[in-house]
């Protein structure tokens, strides 16, 4: 080896130990970066991860309130919350949910239906945790499910709490039902600022007091503060607010009254509306046929629903409060209260009937339901016998716009204000509605013709049994007016405290009394022997006023012979009766519709008398009262 | 007896760097720790890392017995290996989530590429050596392509990470070497101003319908992703986002040992591999990454202190390069779960679960203790 070798060699070492050098200063350089930046993130910017952190780790999750109970005027549960063994599958733990569903059927019992509402479920809520795949298991199926569940991961039996009407269809048009949060109630919630207290919620109030009183029932939604991981599953409860149930409704609906009305109706279709005249407390409140609301509680299969309304009886059609049926001859008694008090009629006028009445310029006579005519017949008589010859002579003496001012104090040809959705005006013609309604000139004008088939309730009046039961109502509580309603009180579920709601008198009508008494003594002698409905009320232990009606169903043309035995059933007219009780200090006030009854005195008479023998005497139908479609006019 | 005992320990390790073996036990200790914490749903993995730690230890051994004389003459013949292993799996390898990578031999699935870490630098250290009294401009072109050829076919499967990290263990050997700083310069300061373009003009460049040129979606993907995460949270961002969370959360002292939230409710990702540094810096804090921080420094320093007394030039070469790999795993890791550096897949040394990396820096470890140990006897 030679000195210069070493020398080169000395020289390669120092070269490499510069670079080895620079590269440790490049290694002091990356671990300082490295320093700073774990000194910004975890001092600077400490806080500000921190929280995030927290954000990640806790979730607010909602905690559903208990909906409020509905109970009937003497503490009855009419819709309360049930809790319930459901099946419910994760659809995000089973593979294959066909054949899961399959093997579950050999254990519990899995209808078609049930497989239906589960798909249905499944499309409405996407990503949903748990669905029902059955509800309301028995003990026995819960047992027999748990000896069974190691073989069905992700299938759990959950305890819920189900809304449950005990009294099935009994009063359902009144209750209403609740069913799942759809997009349109979505909307509506959150146009009214209400969607943060419905997070979590997955049922709402559809119809009836249920949809009305929703806020009051809802309850106020509580939060729990849970950790959760990152696939969102909770761990555990940091802390919450607790829920505050919904308030409970006091209705004004006696349960027992409702009952006896609806088993009064047979098979019948129809409404009855009763009201205590002295408050407006609705206390029965009858559409048949009527539906069983539990089938929409856990979401209504779509074969129910399908039926439900297809059915040609239609029974989710509340009549009671949208159904405008023409009154009838039960107008009558308004209609003569009316002539009193506006002067066209004085008690002792009397006609002549012949049978007909001829309108001046008319060549055809508008008919009398009896043939010959009632002879000599004054105002009391009119509404005895109701004769319907004094009523034509009588509207063709009123000017339709006063007609229109007066009766529309009755109530009728607007909603009566009742807290259940969905009520129709009904139609109390004028001249300027007759305007609006129609296009060409001549068909816009009001002719006296038009007036006197309104006289006895035909023509272009209509009415809902509400509005007739309303308008008995004011006549019985000599003009007094308490908004019709269903709801007496809310009470707060923790304070117990009730709120009434109402009843003052919204408004008075001013009648004479004098008038009153003779329109309500005529009334009372309806249902005496020589009134229309005496048959209904022979025996009666209470003074028993009302006044029966008959709506054409098909259009007759005026002197066509009506033969009801050769009309289909469905072409028979309809029968109506209003009514109220004890007639000297009424408690009580009817509007009832008969479906293709016949005649007011054969079929809804007789639900009266029913309905006011229960309320007033407590007296139970020992049968099914006798109801006669073919019993002549009343 | 106990003579007998003390013999046969003295014989056991006679090779063993104590230094080394001292800091690397520590980060292993502090890593078991971190692993117990990360996968404590999954026990086993614990057990798994020990079964991992005793393969590399023995490969470690087995290395520090093998003069680093022997090792030259295996050099080429290692790297000649490597390479038609990397063409195997060009050819006739298995595609996992769309990348050629794993070769099949026998019941045994590897990656090929994981050689190159090892047999680049020695088979570069070996050329240089040979050219040592000679170097010229041509030998560097030469290195290059024995750079390049492998670093190639790794890119190509595609392994971004495993071809840069060949390709920086390449050129660590090419540094040390002595390639001029006139060719060191330009590149470095062309490579700056190009990576503060991409910085200021991110939001033009990762557009979705601008291609890069030489790129997959996914690595420009990842680049992105690393500019702004926020353009992605709940995808490839959502790595970025919370690791730095993880991170940021713990403070300067730690949520404490088995307490961080972000590792215990599944926040991390790939909390038990390449990840694994989230889970240590939220529990550990800023205290925690010091001290990790100085015990690879520790090992670094005495890598290079190896380096600097290694008697020939292929052994200060090799030295130098190992021990610079090994930081490149640790700044790689540590700077992409901080959120400075783009998601690449490596590891953090002797802490992340995994036996192949475990393996490949034990030899080099090996390598390092076997240099250390056999200086005396090459300049006698």
């Amino acid at each position: 080896m030679s000195y210069g070798e070493f020398r080169d060699l000395d020289g390669d070492l120092r070269r490499f130990q510069v670079r080895l050098g620079v590269a440790g200063a490049v290694v002091l350089g990356a671990f300082l970066v490295l320093l700073g930046r774990f000194a910004y993130l975890q001092l600077l910017q400490h806080d500000y991860y921190k929280t995030k952190a927290e954000d990640n780790r806790i979730s607010i999750v909602p905690v559903v309130p208990n909906r409020g109970l509905i109970l009937d005027r003497n503490g009855i549960v009419l819709a309360r919350n049930e809790s319930q063994y459901t099946l419910e599958i994760n659809p995000r733990q089973v593979t294959n949910l066909e054949q899961t569903i399959n093997e579950l059927a050999a254990v519990v019992e899995i209808l078609p239906r049930d497989r239906n509402r589960f798909r249905k479920l499944r499309q409405e809520i996407k990503g949903a945790d748990s669905l029902p795949i059955r509800t309301r298991l028995s003990d026995e199926e819960v047992a027999r499910f748990a000896a069974n569940a190691y073989r069905f991961p992700g299938v759990e039996i959950k305890a819920r709490l189900f809304r449950s009407y005990p009294f099935g269809a009994t009063a359902s048009h009144a209750l209403g039902y609740i069913g799942r949060i759809s997009d349109r109630d979505l909307e509506r919630l959150e146009a009214d600022g209400l969607i943060a207290n419905y997070k979590g919620s997955d049922f709402i109030g559809k119809s009836g007091v249920e949809a009305t009183y929703e806020r009051e029932l809802h309850g106020t939604t509580g939060t729990a503060q849970v950790e959760i991981d990152a696939g969102g599953r909770g761990i555990r409860t940091l802390s919450s607010t607790a829920p505050v149930a919904g308030n409970n409704l006091v209705l004004t609906l006696d349960i027992k009254l409702q009952e006896v009305a609806e088993q009064a109706f047979g098979k019948f279709r129809g409404a009855l509306v009763a009201i205590d005249p002295t408050t407006g407390g609705v206390l029965a409140f009858v559409s048949r046929p009527g539906y069983d609301p539990n089938l929409f509680v856990d979401g209504i299969d779509p074969q129910s629903w399908q039926a439900l309304n297809e059915d040609e009886n239609k029974p989710l059609n509340n009549r009671a409060l949208s159904g405008a049926y023409p009154p009838g001859s039960t107008i009558k008694p308004f209609m003569a209260l009316m002539a009193l008090q506006l002067g066209k009629r004085t008690p002792e006028y009397t006609i002549s009937d012949p049978g007909f009445y001829m309108l001046a310029g008319l060549a055809r006579p508008f008919r009398d339901w009896k043939v010959g005519g009632h002879g000599a017949v004054n105002l009391h008589k009119s509404i005895v016998v109701s004769c319907d010859t004094y009523y034509y002579g009588l509207a063709a003496d009123m000017d339709v716009d006063q007609q229109h001012a007066f009766l529309s104090q009755l109530g009728f040809g607007s909603p009566s204000g009742i807290d259940i959705d969905g009520e129709k005006g009904g139609l109390l013609p004028s001249r300027e509605w007759k305007k609006k309604r129609f296009k060409r000139p001549d068909e816009q004008k009001w002719y006296v013709g038009d007036s006197v088939s309104v006289g006895i309730g035909q023509g272009y009046l209509l009415a809902t049994p509400l509005q007739l039961a309303f308008a008995s109502a004011i006549v019985a509580n000599n003009g007094i007016v308490y908004r019709p309603h269903v709801v007496s009180q809310v009470v707060d579920a923790r304070s117990g405290e009730a709120r009434r709601i109402e009843p003052q008198p919204a408004r008075t009508v001013a009648l004479n009394q004098k008038w009153v008494d003779l329109v309500k003594a005529a009334m009372v002698d309806v249902t005496r022997p020589g009134g229309t409905a005496a048959r209904a009320g022979a025996g009666a232990l209470y003074k028993f006023a009302g006044k029966t009606g008959t709506a054409q169903v098909i259009a007759m043309k005026q002197g066509e012979k009506y033969d009801e035995k050769k009309v289909a059933e469905r072409h028979r007219d309809h029968a109506l009766f209003v009514a109220f009780a004890p007639a000297e200090n009424p408690t009580i006030a009817l509007g009832i519709l008969v479906e293709n009854g016949g005649h007011g005195s054969g079929t809804a008479a007789p639900i009266a008398r029913t309905v006011l023998d229960y309320y007033l005497l407590g007296k139970v139908p020992d049968k099914k009262p006798e109801l006669d479609a073919d019993a002549p006019e009343g | 007896m106990m003579q007998l005992a003390a013999r046969l320990w003295d014989r056991l390790t006679e090779n063993i760097d104590g230094t080394l073996m001292l800091t690397a036990v520590l980060i292993l200790a502090l890593g078991l720790f971190t692993l117990y914490s990360a996968a404590y749903e999954n026990p086993a993995r614990l057990q798994g890392q020990l079964v991992n730690i005793g393969v590399a230890c023995t490969a470690m051994w087995i290395a520090a017995r093998v003069p680093p004389q022997t090792l030259m003459r295996y050099a080429v013949p290692i790297y000649v290996l490597g390479l038609l292993l990397l063409v195997a799996v060009a050819l006739f390898g298995e595609t996992v989530n769309g990348a050629r990578r794993w070769l099949h031999v026998g019941v045994v699935r590897f990656q090929p590429s994981e050689i190159m870490k090892i047999a680049m630098p020695l088979m570069l250290a070996w050329y240089f050596q040979r050219r040592e009294a000679t170097l010229q401009v041509r030998d560097y072109l030469v290195a290059a392509l024995i750079l390049a050829v492998p670093a190639l076919l790794i890119a190509r499967q595609p392994d971004l990470g495993t071809a840069l990290l060949v390709l920086a263990a390449g050129f660590y050997v090419i540094f040390l070497a002595g390639l001029s700083w006139r060719l060191i310069v330009p590149v470095a300061v062309l490579g700056a101003i190009g990576l503060v373009a991409i910085i200021v003009f991110e939001s033009q460049i990762c557009q979705p319908d601008v291609v890069w040129p030489g790129f997959k979606a996914y690595q420009k993907g990842r680049v992105c992703t690393l500019l702004d995460p926020t353009t992605d949270p709940l995808g490839r961002g959502f790595h970025i986002i919370q690791a730095t969370i993880a991170v940021g959360s713990g403070g300067l002292t730690g949520k404490g040992w088995l307490e961080g939230t972000q590792t215990h409710l599944e926040f991390i990702p790939e909390r038990s591999t390449d990840f694994i540094f989230a889970v240590f810096s939220e529990e550990f804090g800023l205290l925690g990454n010091a001290v990790l921080l100085v015990l690879y420094l520790l090992l670094l320093g005495r890598g290079f202190y190896i380096a600097a007394g290694a008697p020939t030039f292929f052994a200060r070469l090799l030295a130098g390069a190992i021990t610079l790999i090994f930081f490149t795993y640790a700044f790689v890791n540590m700077g992409m779960v901080s959120g400075i550096l783009p998601v690449v897949g490596v590891p953090l040394p002797l802490v992340s679960y995994g036996g192949t990396a475990l393996v490949t820096l034990f030899l080099g470890l090996g390598i390092l203790m076997s240099i250390q140990k056999h200086r005396k006897l090459v300049q006698s």
